[in-house]
């Protein structure tokens, strides 16, 4: 199959969006960050000039008002850029999209994608390096993806932009230069159907995003050590595939989990609940978290490290996981 | 104006804090390309004077808040260049112990608050330093540095309302660099996007005192802060100073590049001006425009400003030694500070 990079899926995704449904726009087109693959935009800009607009940096303003197009018919697609700055915009996504549908009786449809760069990317310190899918997993409503490849990423943009929901959008920047298949024609992923990214007998490993990618890493490890990890990417929280979770879990009997999110309150808090309320008899171990502590992301980079869910820190918590019980 | 519009000392003291501003972020480019710290950053060069004059006129307990583009006020202010290159290269030397980087390098023992690199987010920490000085009957001002890109934010537009009502002492100095940006559509940083056709508008709107100022012309952005922290401690209320430079070459990419490299003669010798970014060294750089006027009215010698020149760049250079000689943070410390 033909092999492109996570940007160009993207790319594409959109593109077929905006060709196939008028109603389509974007608010914002630099949806791949400012790194060197950012260009691909360049001819989406060119031919959708009537349906792409430039906002100011105004994140509340253009959270309001794709919250607001969407109520009224339109289907925007919102670049909030980094994940930080989703905070700026946070009461129209809390208190306006993600509530207007249950509060109105469901007569309200708010049919819009937010987007976002979310995680460590190397110095990005404590204002631009945050990953605000945790919180807003707490807040009800909105419908959160969150891909690792480059086939997933295409699927799941085109679900989401058909969806009839809010859906926060979260890509992190370095996964735009990962190179996967991805095949030419149009495609959906449904929401809510988790992919097991490698098959494996002895311990889960759930991971998110950018994660996926050092958990892969570190199954590759611990193959070498007889240890034979099932990798987990569940590409959306909400919905959320429980049902494949637990199938893995009740195969394994071993879970870790591991996210950029904080420790507390985060993806992997919440996934473990999950597994220990209903999976409980399965587990022949503790569950364990590979998270970000809850330290505000320090700039330098021993520091950045410490704090980062690396392979390491991934292939450490399986041994552990492997050594108990 | 000019800078010579201010006295001998005045003018040779904002001289120096620019010529220190300049190297320094000289040598952050360099150390960037050399591969000494990762993140993406924001240089201060075309900005001196604006920077230069303000902390000039600001007392020793005035407060200070700033952006991502915050090296130059940092340095202006007269903070240590070993620890803010330090603190850049993310070394445990730095200001920030290498926890805030580039975009956050901070002093509060010279007045600096939280530097924050959430657009928008400066001038609300100082109003709210504004509001903190007038509950305590201090005598001080609050300065907030920002961009002409922070006026697209609505925090913004609330602050002023708020410091007009509560007649705050605070000076917002709107460092307005668009004008010469390339902009995204020609793959440069983002500039500013507005409807407005005069930012002073906005603030206007509220009733505060606003002044437009040739951001490169020291002595008139002098005196517009003068008259502004003399209204500030009268009790008048806030006051908006927009500074207008037009973008340093190497500023326009995404990431910066070293367009220009200083070379004062080019002050007095303007055949020396060539390449691509002619134009800007003769009309727009606020350095050399400087040494030009200082040394046309003789508040000093081409000699006496080429060796100022030569201390700021050796000051600068050992700057950069220690900071590379300086340890990494260890990371077993990484949980510290989280609480005071």
């Amino acid at each position: 199959m033909r092999k492109i990079s996570y940007a160009a899926a993207i790319a594409e995704a959109l593109r077929i969006s905006l060709t196939e449904d008028p109603r389509v726009s974007l608010i914002g087109s630099y949806v791949l960050g400012l790194g060197p693959k950012r260009v691909l935009m360049d001819p989406i800009r060119a031919d959708f000039a009537d349906r792409i607009y430039d906002p100011p940096i105004s994140e509340a303003a253009i959270v309001a008002i794709g919250a607001g197009a969407a109520m009224a018919g339109a289907r925007p697609f919102v670049d909030i850029g980094t994940g930080s700055f989703a905070y700026v915009g946070w009461s129209p996504l809390v208190n306006e999209a993600a509530v207007a549908c249950h509060m109105s009786n469901g007569t309200l449809r708010v049919p819009v994608v937010y987007h976002c760069l979310h995680g460590l990317r190397g110095g990005g310190a404590a204002q631009h390096s945050h990953s605000p899918q945790a919180m807003l997993w707490n807040a009800a409503g909105l419908e959160i993806v969150i891909p690792s490849s480059p086939y997933d990423v295409k699927g799941l943009i085109r679900s989401a932009i058909k969806s009839d929901n809010p859906t926060m959008f979260v890509n992190h920047a370095r996964l735009m230069d990962i190179e996967g298949d991805v095949p030419e024609e149009d495609y959906t992923i449904p929401l809510g159907r988790a992919d097991i990214k490698r098959p494996g007998r002895d311990v889960t490993v759930i991971a998110t995003s950018y994660v996926v990618h050092a958990a892969l890493a570190a199954a590759a490890t611990l193959a070498g050590e007889g240890i034979d990890v099932e990798v987990l990417d569940p590409r959306s929280l909400v919905p959320l595939d429980k049902d494949t979770i637990l199938q893995s879990v009740g195969r394994t009997g071993r879970l870790v989990v591991a996210d950029e999110t904080n420790e507390s309150c985060g993806i992997a808090s919440e996934l473990s609940a999950i597994v220990a309320e209903h999976g409980f008899k399965s587990l022949r171990a503790p569950i364990l978290r590979v998270a970000r502590p809850n330290i505000p992301t320090p700039f330098s980079q021993p520091l950045e490290q410490a704090i980062t869910p690396t392979a390491e820190k991934i292939a450490e918590a399986v041994r552990r996981s492997m050594a108990m019980s | 104006m000019t800078i010579t519009s201010l006295d001998r000392r005045t003018s040779l003291s904002i001289f120096d804090r620019m010529l220190m501003m300049r190297h320094f972020e000289e040598a952050v480019i360099r150390l960037y390309k050399d591969g000494r710290f990762v993140s993406h950053y924001h240089i201060y060069i075309g900005q001196e004077a604006t920077g230069g004059a303000v902390l000039e006129a600001l007392g020793a307990k005035d407060l200070i808040c700033t952006t991502h583009r915050n090296h130059g006020h940092i340095i202006g202010r007269g903070s240590d260049p070993n620890r803010a290159m330090a603190e850049i290269l993310g070394r445990a030397t730095g200001f920030n112990g290498g926890r805030g980087g580039t975009l956050h390098l901070c002093d509060p023992s010279l007045g600096f608050l939280s530097t924050s690199a959430i657009v928008g987010g400066c001038p609300g920490l100082a109003t709210g330093a504004g509001y903190g000085i007038k509950v305590k009957r201090e005598p001080h001002v609050s300065v907030g540095f920002f961009g002409d890109g922070a006026l697209e934010e609505g925090l913004v537009i609330e602050c002023f309302n708020i410091a007009a009502l509560w007649k705050l002492p605070v000076v917002y100095v709107c460092e307005n660099n668009s004008p010469g940006a390339m902009g995204p559509q020609q793959g440069g940083y983002p500039t500013a996007t507005t409807a407005t056709d005069s930012f002073t508008r906005l603030p206007a709107a509220y009733g505060i005192h606003c002044m437009k100022v040739d951001g490169i012309d020291a002595g008139a952005v002098y005196a517009a802060t003068t008259e502004a922290i003399e209204r500030c401690r009268a009790g008048s209320g806030p006051v908006f100073i927009e500074a207008f430079t037009t973008r340093w070459p190497g500023s326009s990419p995404l990431w910066p590049e070293l367009a220009t490299a200083t070379d004062l003669n080019q002050a007095w010798e303007p055949a020396r001006i060539a390449g691509p970014h002619a134009d800007w060294l003769r009309d727009h750089d606020p350095l050399l425009r400087a040494a030009r006027e200082l040394a046309t009215v003789g508040h000093a010698s081409r000699d006496e400003l080429m060796a100022r020149d030569q201390t700021a760049r050796k000051r600068i250079a050992a700057a950069a030694e220690f900071a590379i000689a300086s340890p990494m943070p260890d990371s077993a410390t990484v949980a510290a500070h989280v609480f005071a």
